[in-house]
C-alpha cells in the first residue's frame, strides 16, 4: 500500500471558511482526550475551560479586556498579510505606543482639559506608526526582508521600554522599583461597563475592523493591496505604485498596533510596567490566519484565543490543571487549523500497488 | 425560679450548640488559600521556593485547609483577573507572590474586603492587605564572609536583577562581609533588568569571570550562574533554594528563603481569626532566611565563624548595618555607633565602598 500527497483539482471555498471550525471542533476532541487521560472528566474539563471563564458579566467583560489588543494588532495585520508584507513587529509597534503614550500621560496627567486623553492616545498611534517607518523605509530603499527587521525591531522596542521604566519615567517615590506613578483619572479611558475593566480600546478594535473591510472591499486602495499581495508584477503592469502601498499597510498597523499598546496602559493596567504584552503582537499573528484575515473572523477567533487564554487559568484555579494545559489548547489549535488548511489543497491518495523495486536496488548499493 | 432554670438550660444548651457547630464547621470547611506566582513551578528558584512553602502548610495544616496556584501569571493586565477569580471562587487568603502585583492586589482587595491579602516584598498595605519579604540581606553577608575568605584573585562577581533597595541591601551586605575579612577584594556587578532569564544569568556571569572573578554571586532566579560557574571551575553562590545539585563543586552555600513557616502561621492566624494585616519583614530569627549546605571546600574555621555570625545575627547582637560604614566614594555614610533602621534599609539607594560602577538611577 502507498499514501501519496496530491493537489485537488480546485480549492474548496466552502471549505476555506469551515476550516477553522473544523480545526476548533477538532481542539475540542484531543482536549477531551487530554483530559480523560489526565484523570478528568472531559465535559468538566471542556465546561471549565471554555465556559466558565464567561458564565457571568465579568467574565464577558474581561473577555474583551483580553481580546482588545489582540484585535486591534491583528486588523492591522491583517491589511499587511493580504499585501504579502510580512510583519511580524506588531509587538514592538504595540510596546512603542505603551512607551511613548505613558511618557505623554505622565507628562500630562496632572493637567485638566478633555485634551488630555486624546493627546496621550494619538502620542501612542503616531509612536506605533513612527516605529513601522523604519521596516518600511528599510524595505522600499534598502530593499531588506521586513520579517528580519521586524523581529529585530522588536527586541529594540522591548529593551527601549525597559529602559524607560527603569530610569526616566520609573516612580519617583517608587523606591527604585520598575513601575511608572499611577496614572490619574484624566489619562485613563472610560468605561465600557461601568464595574468592569472593559475599556473603550474594545471599541477602537471593533471600529477598526469596520474600517477595513471598507477599506479592503469598497476601495481602490483595498483593490491595489490586495493584487500586489496575489501577484505582485500583476501589480506592478498594472502601474501600481508598490512603495506606497507597503508604506500604507506596514504604518498602518503600526498605527493600531500602537493605539493597542496606549489603550493596555492607559486601561486595564494604569500605568508604565515592564511586562505590558505578554506577546499580544505574536498571539495576533495566529489570530489573522485563524480569522482568514478577514474582520469578523478575526473578530472571532481574537475572543477565541482570548478565551483559551482565560480557560488556562481557570484550569489552574478549578482543577489544578497545570499551566501547559493552556498552552497546550494554543498549540493544538494552530496545528489542526494548518492540517485542515493543507488538506483543502492537497488530499491522501492510498493505492494498493506495491511500490516500485529500485528501492531494493539503492539498499544493495548503499 | 423554674423559669429561671429552664432559660440557662436554654442558654447551655444554645452555647453548646454553637461551640459544636462552629467546631464542626472548622472541620467541614476548609480556608481555601490562592497563590499567584510569577514564574513556573519548575523555575528552581524564587517561584519553586514559594510553592516549596505552600506544600509545607499542607502538610502542617492539612485538612484545615485546601490550596490553589496560578503559575507564570504576568505582572501585566492578566495579574488582576487572576487575583479576582481567586477572590471570586471563594479564597479565604490570597498572596500574591512578586512585586508586580502590588497595585492589581490593592485593586481587588478593596473589592473583597473579607478576603485576606499577602503580598510579598511590596510597600502599600490596605485593611485587608499585609505585606512579607525576607531579611535575604543576613543571609548574603555570611556569603560575603566565605567569598572573602576563598577569592584568590579578590574580584567577586555578582549577578543583579534589578537596582532596586532589596537587590541593593544584598550587594552592600556581601560586600560588606567580604571586606570585613579582605579589605582588598571588590564586587563587579552585571544587572540583567530580569528575575528570571536563565540565558542572560549565564552571559551575565560568564562576562564577569572574563574579568577575572573567581566567585560568582546571583540575585536572580534560575540556577544559571552556578552552572556558568561550574563549567568554568570557579565558585558560586546559589539564592533561593539549595542550588548545589546544579554545581557540585562550584556551589559554596547560598541565602536560602523559606516561606513554609509564614505561611502555615498566617494561615493559622486567619483561621483563628486572629489575622492582622501588617508587614512582616523576617530573617534568621524569624526562619525565613537560612543558609544552604556548606561546600566541602570551605574550611571547618571559616564555617565555624560564618555560624558564629549567624547566631549573632539571630539573636541581634551582630548588627549587619552599623557604623562606621563607607559609601563608594569612600565618604562616611553611616557614622560610627549609628544603625540604620528598617525605613533606610528598605530605601537603600548607594553602594558601600568595594562595590564598582555605577548604581542605575
Amino acid at each position: 500500500m502507498k499514501i501519496a500527497i496530491e493537489r485537488r483539482p480546485q480549492d474548496s471555498s466552502l471549505m476555506k471558511y469551515l476550516s477553522p471550525v473544523l480545526a476548533v471542533l477538532l481542539t475540542l476532541m484531543a482536549g477531551s482526550v487530554i483530559f480523560a487521560l489526565q484523570g478528568q472528566d472531559p465535559w468538566t474539563g471542556l465546561y471549565t475551560f471554555f465556559i466558565l471563564p464567561v458564565s457571568d458579566s465579568y467574565g464577558l467583560s474581561e473577555l474583551g479586556v483580553k481580546a482588545a489588543p489582540i484585535l486591534l494588532c491583528a486588523m492591522g495585520l491583517a491589511v499587511c498579510f493580504r499585501a504579502n508584507i510580512w510583519n511580524i513587529g506588531a509587538e514592538g509597534q504595540l510596546l512603542m505606543g505603551a512607551l511613548m503614550g505613558s511618557w505623554a500621560a505622565l507628562s500630562w496627567m496632572d493637567s485638566e482639559g478633555v485634551w488630555v486623553l486624546p493627546a496621550v492616545l494619538i502620542t501612542g498611534t503616531v509612536a506605533g506608526l513612527l516605529w513601522a517607518l523604519i521596516p518600511a523605509v528599510l524595505r522600499n530603499h534598502f530593499n531588506t526582508n521586513e520579517i528580519l527587521t521586524t523581529i529585530m525591531l522588536n527586541y529594540i522596542a522591548l529593551n527601549l521600554l525597559l529602559y524607560a521604566v527603569h530610569g526616566p519615567l520609573k516612580d519617583p517615590h517608587g523606591f527604585n522599583f520598575p513601575e511608572s506613578a499611577l496614572f490619574t483619572n484624566a489619562v485613563t479611558l472610560p468605561l465600557l461597563l461601568e464595574g468592569s475593566r472593559l475599556h473603550i480600546g474594545l471599541a477602537f478594535g471593533l471600529l477598526a475592523g469596520v474600517c477595513i473591510w471598507v477599506l479592503m472591499t469598497r476601495t481602490f486602495l483595498g483593490f491595489q493591496l490586495k493584487v500586489i499581495g496575489l501577484d505582485a508584477s500583476a501589480g506592478h503592469f498594472a502601474g501600481f505604485r508598490e512603495r506606497r502601498l507597503v508604506y500604507f499597510s506596514l504604518l498602518l498597523c503600526g498605527a493600531l498596533a500602537g493605539l493597542a499598546g496606549i489603550s493596555e496602559v492607559s486601561g486595564p493596567i494604569g500605568q508604565l510596567v515592564p511586562s505590558v504584552s505578554p506577546g499580544y503582537g505574536y498571539a495576533a499573528i495566529i489570530v489573522a490566519f485563524l480569522g482568514r484575515l478577514h474582520p469578523i473572523g478575526i473578530l472571532l477567533a481574537s475572543l477565541l484565543m482570548a478565551l483559551v487564554y482565560m480557560g488556562g487559568e481557570m484550569g489552574q484555579i478549578d482543577l489544578g490543571l497545570p499551566l501547559a494545559m493552556g498552552s497546550l489548547f494554543q498549540g493544538m489549535l494552530l496545528f489542526f487549523l494548518l492540517a485542515c488548511d493543507f488538506l483543502i489543497s492537497y488530499r491522501l491518495k492510498i493505492s494498493a500497488h506495491q511500490p516500485p523495486a529500485h528501492g531494493h536496488h539503492a539498499g544493495v548499493n548503499g | 425560679m423554674k423559669s429561671l432554670i429552664k432559660k440557662a438550660l436554654v442558654c447551655v444548651a444554645t452555647a453548646g450548640l454553637m461551640t459544636l457547630s462552629t467546631l464542626s464547621s472548622a472541620v467541614e470547611k476548609p480556608l481555601k488559600v490562592g497563590f499567584v506566582y510569577v514564574g513556573p513551578v519548575g523555575d528552581a528558584g524564587w517561584t519553586y521556593g514559594h510553592d516549596e512553602g505552600r506544600l509545607e502548610m499542607v502538610e502542617k495544616l492539612g485538612k484545615n485547609i485546601e490550596t490553589t496556584y496560578v503559575e507564570s501569571v504576568s505582572e501585566g493586565a492578566d495579574a488582576e483577573r487572576v487575583i479576582r477569580k481567586l477572590a471570586q471562587q471563594g479564597h479565604d487568603l490570597i498572596f500574591t507572590t512578586s512585586f508586580g502585583y502590588m497595585n492589581p492586589t490593592l485593586k481587588v482587595a478593596r473589592q473583597f474586603p473579607n478576603v485576606k491579602f499577602q503580598h510579598a516584598t511590596g510597600y502599600k498595605r490596605g485593611k485587608n492587605v499585609g505585606t512579607y519579604s525576607a531579611r535575604f540581606y543576613e543571609g548574603r553577608y555570611l556569603t560575603g564572609v566565605i567569598a572573602g575568605h576563598m577569592t584568590k584573585n579578590n574580584v567577586i562577581g555578582y549577578v543583579g536583577s534589578f537596582p532596586i533597595p532589596e537587590v541593593v541591601q544584598g550587594i552592600n551586605a556581601f560586600t560588606l562581609g567580604l571586606r570585613s575579612v579582605n579589605p582588598d577584594a571588590t564586587v563587579k556587578v552585571v544587572w540583567i533588568n530580569s528575575w528570571y532569564d536563565p540565558a542572560k544569568e549565564r552571559e551575565a556571569a560568564e562576562s564577569l569571570i572574563a574579568q577575572g572573578a573567581d566567585i560568582i554571586n546571583q540575585h536572580t532566579d534560575s540556577p544559571a550562574p552556578v552552572q556558568a560557574a561550574q563549567d568554568k571551575g570557579v565558585y558560586a553562590f546559589g539564592y533561593d533554594t539549595d542550588m548545589t545539585r546544579f554545581g557540585p563543586d562550584a556551589h559554596l552555600t547560598g541565602s536560602m528563603v523559606h516561606w513554609g513557616g509564614f505561611y502555615t502561621d498566617t494561615a493559622k492566624a486567619v483561621l483563628d481569626k486572629q489575622w492582622k494585616a501588617e508587614d512582616v519583614w523576617g530573617g534568621f530569627s524569624a526562619g525565613m532566611v537560612e543558609m544552604a549546605p556548606y561546600n566541602k571546600a570551605i574550611p571547618e574555621t571559616v564555617v565555624a565563624q560564618v555560624e558564629a555570625f549567624k547566631a549573632q545575627i539571630a539573636d541581634g547582637t551582630f548588627t549587619i548595618f552599623e557604623g562606621p560604614i563607607k559609601a563608594q566614594d569612600g565618604s562616611i555614610k553611616v557614622s560610627e555607633g549609628t544603625k540604620l533602621n528598617d525605613g533606610d534599609i528598605l530605601s537603600m539607594n548607594w553602594y558601600v565602598e568595594g562595590v564598582e560602577g555605577s548604581l542605575p538611577n
